[in-house]
């Protein structure tokens, strides 16, 4: 009876995302009424233009069973012409999750955030013109992800195997076009005491040819054993993910269609 | 007329109000074998109307005393519960048994200090481990009905075999799946299996400290159980008891279904939101906690199917 109800609840959401792809929905007051949205345009916008606009979608559970693991995927494909995406979570101790730069490839892209409690996830999604166009979701947690410690600090494999890439593409069926990869890495925030903070800082995704599919720059918020999920875009064969920490590990990985 | 109807119904208003302002679980022992109690709990989450009353709990009475399997979720459900035990025996209380380390199961334990309190070792650490985080969870999710819980561990380690105590003959089974450690309770005499919550019944199963093919294992065994000549009532960890393996069957169905589809959803390579978003299939839409318990799942049990898949290790 209660799936029921979940059930016609999505039915009724996704009739509202189609008719909101008819009419971009914008505007200039937060709709997710967040005490902290003039702290964050200014902060992590540096108060440049922006409006709210529901072409930048931010999709992540309503209640995170896991606050270490929350998963979110970013869709602004809606949105033409986008440069650069950057997604940031109010109320967690380090704001700022990761920045991507869509090249050959869509603007979308699925992670994992570790958050400290409940908070606004969004994704500001910046046009030519400069302007930041602004999409998000409340995610309500019990917390502590960002102070607890990662599951590697209770053991060494991940000294052996740190910066291992594991990946796949995949070229039929209904995800064809989709590249997904996990790289193991402990993504310490440095908010443990005694543990510096130790995270990845920076993916480049390209063609065998060299051409730039997508960058990423990933913060401390960023799960450990970082997953992600994007889509190849028009550009076929295999996938180069090339990437370091901050304490300049590097890796190197190829990912074969 | 009317105004009758008003009052009557201030006075219900009344009454609920004064129910929940005393915190009464309203726990009434249920015979279910000869010498076998249960008290069952609602088929729901944590919350504060159920107060945490959400899983079973049972009571043998020993020629000798009483043997108590689980305590329940708080301080409150402890001292109740022993309360109603006092309704049926006058016999002290001589062994409470933990099942496992959840606390649903354990946090009544301090209405029981000064009676000798068993769990498996492992039980018995990961207790020590996350009890305290599990009571300060539970405070968030049930209120005052937690008011003066404090962690109370057990104090004597168990272990698989046979156990007599105060003149009853136990038969303990150690298994792990459900969680690390995973204790089984048949009372020789009547018949009835205590399952702990290797078993569900009419309420989805919860998992997460599960390892799913060790629970498999497990409901295997207890099925076996079922079989022997002597079996009488199957009592699971949270629903109803049964004189049938069905619960067991039920159990194992949506194991099966739920490991299945986190591996198909990994294979077809989704992102753990679109795993999320899955409708779940007809047969389990009406099952209590369904739709809840599915979304937990899957974020204990997706990225481990998930890394199989990107590590090359499933095709």
């Amino acid at each position: 009876m209660k799936f029921q109800r979940t059930l016609s609840v999505s039915a009724f959401c996704a009739l509202l995302a189609a008719m909101s792809l008819a009419v971009a929905q914008t505007g200039r007051v937060d709709p997710l009424d967040s005490a902290r949205w003039g702290d964050m345009h200014h902060s992590v916008l540096a108060d440049a233009p922006f409006e709210f606009d529901d072409r930048v979608r931010v999709i992540a559970p309503t209640t995170a069973e896991n606050p270490m693991q929350v998963p979110v995927t970013v869709d602004a494909t809606a949105l033409p012409g986008v440069e650069e995406v950057l997604v940031f979570a109010d109320f967690n101790p380090i704001v700022r999750v990761l920045r991507f730069f869509p090249q050959e490839a869509p603007a979308q892209l699925g992670f994992r955030v570790k958050l400290q409690q409940s908070t606004p996830v969004r994704a500001a999604a910046r046009t030519a013109d400069g302007r930041w166009h602004v999409g998000g979701t409340w995610v309500n947690t019990v917390g502590g992800g960002c102070t607890a410690p990662s599951a590697a600090a209770a053991s060494t494999e991940w000294q052996r195997r740190l910066n291992e890439v594991s990946g796949r593409q995949w070229t039929e069926g209904p995800n064809a076009g989709r590249l997904r990869l996990r790289i193991v890495h402990p993504m310490d925030t440095g908010l443990v005491a005694g543990t510096p903070a130790f995270h990845l800082e920076e993916i480049n995704f390209t063609d065998a040819a060299g051409k730039r599919l997508m960058r990423v720059e990933t913060f401390e918020p960023v799960s450990e054993n970082p997953v992600f999920t994007l889509q190849r875009g028009a550009l076929a064969g295999p996938v180069d993910a090339r990437g370091r920490d901050n304490n300049g590990n590097a890796f190197d990985a190829r990912i074969a269609p | 007329m009317k105004r009758h109807l008003l009052m009557g119904l201030a006075l219900l208003m009344l009454a609920g109000s004064a129910v929940a302002a005393a915190f009464d679980y309203g726990l009434k022992a249920r015979r279910v074998a000869d010498g076998v109690y249960a008290f069952i709990g609602h088929t729901e989450d944590f919350d504060t109307v159920n107060g945490g009353n959400i899983a079973n709990a049972a009571f043998i009475v020993a020629p000798g005393g009483v043997i108590v399997v689980d305590s329940g979720s708080s301080l409150r459900y402890g001292q109740q519960m022993r309360a109603a035990i006092a309704a049926v025996t006058d016999k002290p209380v001589a062994l409470v048994i933990n099942t496992h380390h959840h606390p649903d199961h354990f946090l009544g334990n301090q209405a029981f200090a000064g009676v000798p309190i068993g769990a498996l070792a492992e039980t018995r650490q990961a207790i020590a481990a996350e009890g305290d985080a599990f009571a300060e969870n539970l405070f968030r999710m049930s209120g005052d009905w937690m008011k003066g819980t404090e962690l109370q561990q057990p104090t004597r380690t168990l272990a698989a075999g046979p156990l007599e105590i105060a003149g009853r003959r136990l038969r303990l089974l150690a298994f792990d799946g459900h969680t690390g450690a995973d204790l089984v309770v048949v009372d020789e005499a009547s018949g009835v299996v205590i399952a702990g919550d290797l078993v569900f019944h009419g309420r989805a199963p919860t998992t997460p400290h599960a390892n799913v093919a060790h629970w498999l294992a497990a409901l295997d065994r207890l099925e076996a159980l079922t079989r022997e000549l002597g079996f009488k009532v199957l009592l699971p960890g949270h629903g109803e008891p049964s004189t049938s393996a069905a619960p067991i069957r039920e159990t194992r169905a949506w194991l099966v279904w739920l490991v299945d589809a986190m591996r198909q959803a990994a294979r077809d390579g989704l992102d753990m939101n679109e795993v999320l978003a899955r409708p779940l299939p007809p047969e389990f839409a009406s099952l209590p906690l369904a739709a809840s318990e599915y979304r937990r799942s899957v974020g204990h049990l997706f990225p481990a199917a998930e890394q199989d898949v990107l590590e090359g290790r499933a095709q």
